[in-house]
Parts: C-alpha cells; structure tokens; sequence
C-alpha cells in the first residue's frame, strides 16, 4: 500500500498532485503529517509543499476546466474531512487527464461527491453570514465567535468586510483557534492565547463589555419571542434551519 | 434615547407586525459607500428562524399600532381593546442601526397603523428611512409599506429611500373588501401600486441613459392576500396574482393564510387553525408561474377553482394532462423538462449540462436530486422502460402517489416557502 502524506494546507495537496505525476505513482491513502502514524507494511511518501509546483497545479486545473472549478476545489479542501484529499485527488485527476471539460459531467459519482462536499461547505458558510452575533465591547469595537463545522471563515471574511466598514471587528474560530481582525483598515489573521471569552456561549466577559450591549440583547430576544405567531409553532421546521449546535452562541436562543 | 422602556414598545410593536408575511431583504445589490455601514446582497440573508420556523431576516416593526380603521382582519383594528404606542423615527432608526452592527438583521421592514391620516403617516415612515440613508449612512436593505391613500409626492420620496415598496391588497376582491373594511376600497390600494410601478418603470428608464439616476425601489413592490378570511376560490386569487406579476410588474404576491383573531366579528368565518395546507398550495402554485412558466389557468380554471389539498398542483397538472407524458429525459426541451413532476429548477440544469456528456439514466437522475417517486411515471430515460402513466392511468398514479406518506408533509411547506435560495458563494 501506497501513502502520502502532506502538510494538510492546500498548498500541500497541490504539490501533491504534482508529485503523483512527477513520480508516476498515485497514493492508496493521503494523510495529514499532524498525527499521522506510520503505518506497518506500507511505504510512506512525505511531500514537502512547494508553492511554485502549487501554482502549476492550480494553472493547470483552470486550464483543463475553469477559474470556478479551482475555486470550488479550494472550498472543498476546507471542509477538512479525512477522506477529503483522496476525493480531491481523483477529482483534480478526471479534471486534468480528460480531453474536454468534466466539471458538468454529473453522470459521474466523484464529480457529484465533489459537487455535493461543495454545497456543504458553502452552507457551513452561509451559516456563518446568518448566525454570527456580534457583542459591542468597551471600547466600540464588536466581537463573534462560534466553532464552525468546516474551517470556513475565510470565505467569510469579504462579506464582513465589505458589510461592517465603518466598525473594527473580531471574528474568531473557537474550534481551531484563530480569527481574523478588521482595524478600519485591512483584515489580518490573528491568534489569540488569553482571550477572555466563555467558550460555552462564545460571549465576552461582562467586564469587556460595552454598557448597552446587554440591553440590546435582551431588545433582541424581546423581538425574537415577539415575532412569532402562536397559532403557527412549528418545531420541527425551527430546528431544521436552525441548527441546535448554534443555539448556546445566539442571544435570542442561548445566552442568558 | 433607546432605554429599558423600549422593551415594552418593542414587544407590543414587533406583536403588532408579526402578521406581515414579507421578510424577503434580496433583489438589490447595493454595495457599501465609503465611511457607511451596511449592503444589501442580492440573495438575502435569513438572520434567524422564529419558533413557528418563519425565517427573521429583518427588524419586522410598526411605527404605530394606533389607527382609525377598523378593518374586520386587523389584529390592530380601532374597535380591539390592546395595549397601544408609537416609536418616534429617531428610536426606530437607531434600533435598526445598532440591531445592523451585531448583525442580527438584514435590514428594516417599517410599516404602520394609520395615525390621523395616511399623508401624515406616510411622512413619517419616510423620515425613517431618509434618516438611515442620510444621517446614518446606512447602506443595508430597507422595505416600507405605503399607506393606502397616501399622496404621490410621498411615495415617490418613499420609492427614492427604499430598496423595495408594498401595498398589501389583502382581501382578493372588492365586494369582500367593502364588507370586512369599510374604509378602504380597491382603488385607494390600487392607486399606489400604479403610481409605485410607473416609478420604477422610469428610473429604469433614466438609469438606461444615465447611469447615476436616482433608484427607485429597485428591489420593486410587493403584496400580501389574506387566504380564508373570505369565500374567495383559488381561481379568483390566482388570476389576481398572476394579473400583478405581468401588468403591475410586482416581484412577489405573499400568501397569508387567516389567523382567527378577531373571533367575535360575525362578517369573519369561524375556523380554530389557520389554513397552512391551503397557502401552501398556493405558494406552489405562485412559485409554477413564476419560475416554471405556468400560466394561471393551467393550475386552476372555472371548472376546478380550487387547488388539490392533498397533491401538488404540478402533479394534479400533470394528472389532468396525461397525453404529455412520458417525457424522454435525454432529448426533452428546457420548459417541457420543468413540467415533469419531482424534477425543479436546479434539476433540469444539472440534467442538460450532464446530457451533453453522457445518455441519462434513472440513478444518475436520482444522484442530482430528481424525486424519482414522482418522476418515474412521467418520464423514459436510457433504460428499459418501466410503467408510466399512460400504462397505469391517471386515477391509479394519482393513488400510487397518495399512499406514499411523505408527500406534502407540512415540514416539507416551510422548507420551500421560507429558505431563500442558496446561490451563495459562487
């Protein structure tokens, strides 16, 4: 058995295409080098990520389908699913050896698995848009943060940026530990070791909390319990659009 | 100025406008300004979902719930003995503005009880708005309701501010309306959809020679019928919509099935639950002519004036025209396509961009999606054939489709009805 292993960046599953085909051989099993065991009776092939190999792979993928088509590899790459690279692999292998454009070909199970891992992740995404909460802190700048299922805030950031101009802004990953920061300016990526938040509700600590914030959560939540018609509880449909794993991070459902 | 007082307000204001079925916040793409706060993205943002699983995409508000009619319909009607207030313009805008900054909404939905006259509330509707565009810089989504009977100079200071406008007709047809409101009439509602389509009509026009002419409701109008107040047939409440959509140009016709809260008023019917099956239906039915190319009277006619309770209404379409049927998958056009039941819009474009690759056969149709418990008796594919309609007769697929349980559950209505599309992220 053949195994690859990469250092789980896009970059690096990339480079690992290039490799398959400079070496002329093709994984059985892709793994991230973190935690990656060695595995008894199999030859293990570390690829080491070069960005220029990156960047032929990425031009050659654009050529044989689309700048979309790229794009939509990268998302699906975030989702961070272990059998994601493999998929990946096969996927970018159909795209580059085929004479004509495959990327619509939906007869075919890898082009529909890769479209469908698509739609997860830009849900996951979407998700992001609807359900972050911002909390105003003392000294006016605004906070969120949530532990998203796939590594999607990235995709995310634009619309921040674009839509909250005017404000700074922390959005922070929980699940994996960094954020991105906005100071008027330019975003940039950020880590923060002592951050001062509940990582059960994702809210700041009161003490760094503007003086109305609360006020207008509980405004919020007035409105939330306002707007629904009695006659027409439906919980089952609630539950289905919002997702329960959301609820201890959004003032109208958890925070108290 | 906003204060712990402003919860109550919010709770009997917000209460006061939970009837108003529109939270639509797409149809406009209007980019950020420099130095101001906000945009609108042409697909809408749903923000949260109320426990009765609608979706809250912006600050649903009313100005005031005082007014001097006394329509039969009208939680807020001036004969109900509730508890009444008002938010000044300034309250409303900065609720919104800081609602807008913790991104719990899209943006604002302002409409009002009649305070006065409709002019006078009509004016200080659109001070809100002119606030958040001016003060505030505010670039996110606006709706405004117009005041029926307000004058044309206000609605077109309305449509300017505004990403889109509503009158909402609510009772189908003229006679029910005298009856259950007095005081308004058909052409007092009428009015200012005409006076708001000429408007976008226009700015379109100008926008054509001069790119920076002023907008007016670009995200365009909409309306809202009340379904089951009146003896109203679904014939007549179609025909209705569909006149809208193609002679007032409107972007959407909401449903709204009656909520019996004004049980006392003997001209109003005597229900205990509201007809979700039924605006349901007519929702499917809105959604055939508008991105299906059905016309009204292939839906429902003279003979059969009301939707099928317990089918779908392209099914029973189908049922009724049996002759059409079955459809060949891989050589079909686009629009018959459409027709098929259990084959939607993002079917039949995966199906012809996968056709031009390969002949399609019944599990690469399931694969994309295609409800196969619905199709396999309308269409052929590359495959031995299997029973289809014109084999089985309409009565027994129509028995066939009945006896599976799943169909038209009423989770499966709000799903459709209240999820935008999920075109995200191209």
């Amino acid at each position: 058995m053949n195994i690859f292993t990469f250092d789980n960046t896009f970059e690096g599953l990339l480079t690992l295409v290039f490799e398959c085909y400079s070496r002329k051989q093709f994984p059985d099993e892709i793994l991230s080098g973190e935690g990656s065991q060695s595995v008894l009776f199999a030859s293990t092939t570390e690829i080491v990520t070069d960005d220029r190999k990156a960047e032929r792979v990425w031009k050659g993928i654009i050529k044989h389908s689309s700048e979309d088509n790229a794009h939509r590899i990268y998302r699906v790459f975030l989702s961070g699913l272990p059998d994601t690279p493999l998929v990946l692999l096969k996927y970018i292998r159909l795209v580059i050896e085929s004479t004509k454009n495959e990327e619509t070909n939906f007869s075919l199970p890898v082009v529909v698995e890769v479209n469908k891992l698509h739609q997860k992740v830009c849900r996951e995404a979407q998700r992001i848009h609807m359900f972050t909460r911002f909390q105003k802190t003392v000294e006016g700048s605004y906070y969120a943060s949530y532990a998203p299922m796939y590594d999607v805030l990235p995709l995310c950031i634009p619309h921040f940026r674009d839509r909250f101009a005017d404000q700074s802004w922390i959005i922070y990953d929980l699940k994996r530990n960094y954020g991105f920061l906005y100071d008027l300016k330019t975003v940039s990526r950020v880590i923060f070791d002592d951050l001062k938040v509940n990582t059960q509700n994702g809210q700041l600590h009161t003490s760094l909390l503007a003086d109305d914030e609360k006020l207008f959560q509980s405004l919020w939540r007035q409105y939330f319990k306002s707007i629904c018609i009695e006659e027409r509880r439906n919980d089952k449909v609630h539950c289905q659009f919002l997702p329960k794993r959301f609820w201890k991070y959004l003032p109208e459902k958890g925070v108290p | 100025m906003i204060s712990e007082s402003s919860l109550e307000k919010l709770k009997i204001l917000a209460g006061a406008a939970k009837y108003d079925v529109s939270c639509a916040s797409s149809g406009t793409k209007r980019s950020n300004t420099q130095g101001g706060i906000g945009n609108a993205t042409a697909w809408g943002i749903c923000h949260s979902f109320a426990e009765d699983g609608r979706c809250i995409s912006l600050l649903k508000i009313m100005l005031s719930n005082y007014c001097i009619y006394d329509c039969a319909y009208c939680y807020n009607r001036k004969s109900n003995d509730i508890p009444r207030t008002s938010f000044t313009p300034d309250e409303i805008a900065n609720l919104t503005i800081e609602f807008y900054r913790r991104n719990y909404i899209e943006g604002l939905f302002l409409s009002s009880g009649v305070l006065i006259n409709p002019d006078h509330t009509m004016e200080r509707m659109v001070s809100v708005a002119k606030k958040l565009r001016t003060e505030h810089r505010y670039n996110g989504y606006i709706h405004l309701k117009a005041i029926p009977g307000a004058s044309q100079q206000l609605i077109s200071d309305a449509g300017r501010w505004a990403d889109r406008l509503s009158v909402n007709i609510e009772i189908p047809t003229e006679n029910n309306l005298k009856i259950l409101a007095p005081d308004k009439n058909f052409k007092s509602i009428l009015e200012p959809m005409k006076m708001i389509s000429t408007g976008i009509l226009e700015s379109k026009e100008e926008r054509k020679s001069h790119r920076n002419a002023p907008l007016f409701s670009p995200s365009g109008q909409s309306t809202q019928l009340i379904i089951g107040a009146t003896n109203d047939t679904d014939h007549t409440i179609l025909k209705l919509s569909s006149a809208l959509y193609t002679r007032r140009d409107l972007k959407r016709v909401y449903y709204s099935g009656y909520i019996p809260i004004n049980n006392y008023d003997s001209r109003l019917p005597t229900v205990s639950t509201p007809p979700l099956r039924r605006e349901h239906r007519l929702y499917q039915a809105d959604w055939l002519m508008r991105f299906y190319g059905f016309r009204s009277n292939e839906i429902v006619s003279v003979e059969n004036p009301n939707l099928d309770l317990e089918l779908d209404p392209k099914v029973t379409w189908a049922l009724r025209n049996p002759q059409l049927f079955p459809v060949d998958i891989n050589t079909a056009d686009p629009l018959m396509l459409l027709r098929i039941p259990g084959i939607g819009t993002k079917s039949v474009q995966l199906i012809l961009m996968a056709r031009k690759h390969n002949r399609l056969n019944s599990s690469h149709l399931k694969k994309m999606g295609v409800v196969m418990k619905r199709a396999q008796f309308f269409i052929t594919c590359n495959e031995l054939r299997s029973q289809n309609i014109q084999d089985l007769k309409p009565e027994i697929v129509r028995q066939l489709l009945l006896d599976k349980k799943s169909l038209g559950s009423d989770a499966a209505v709000q799903l459709k009805l209240f999820y935008p599309m999920m075109s995200v992220l191209k």
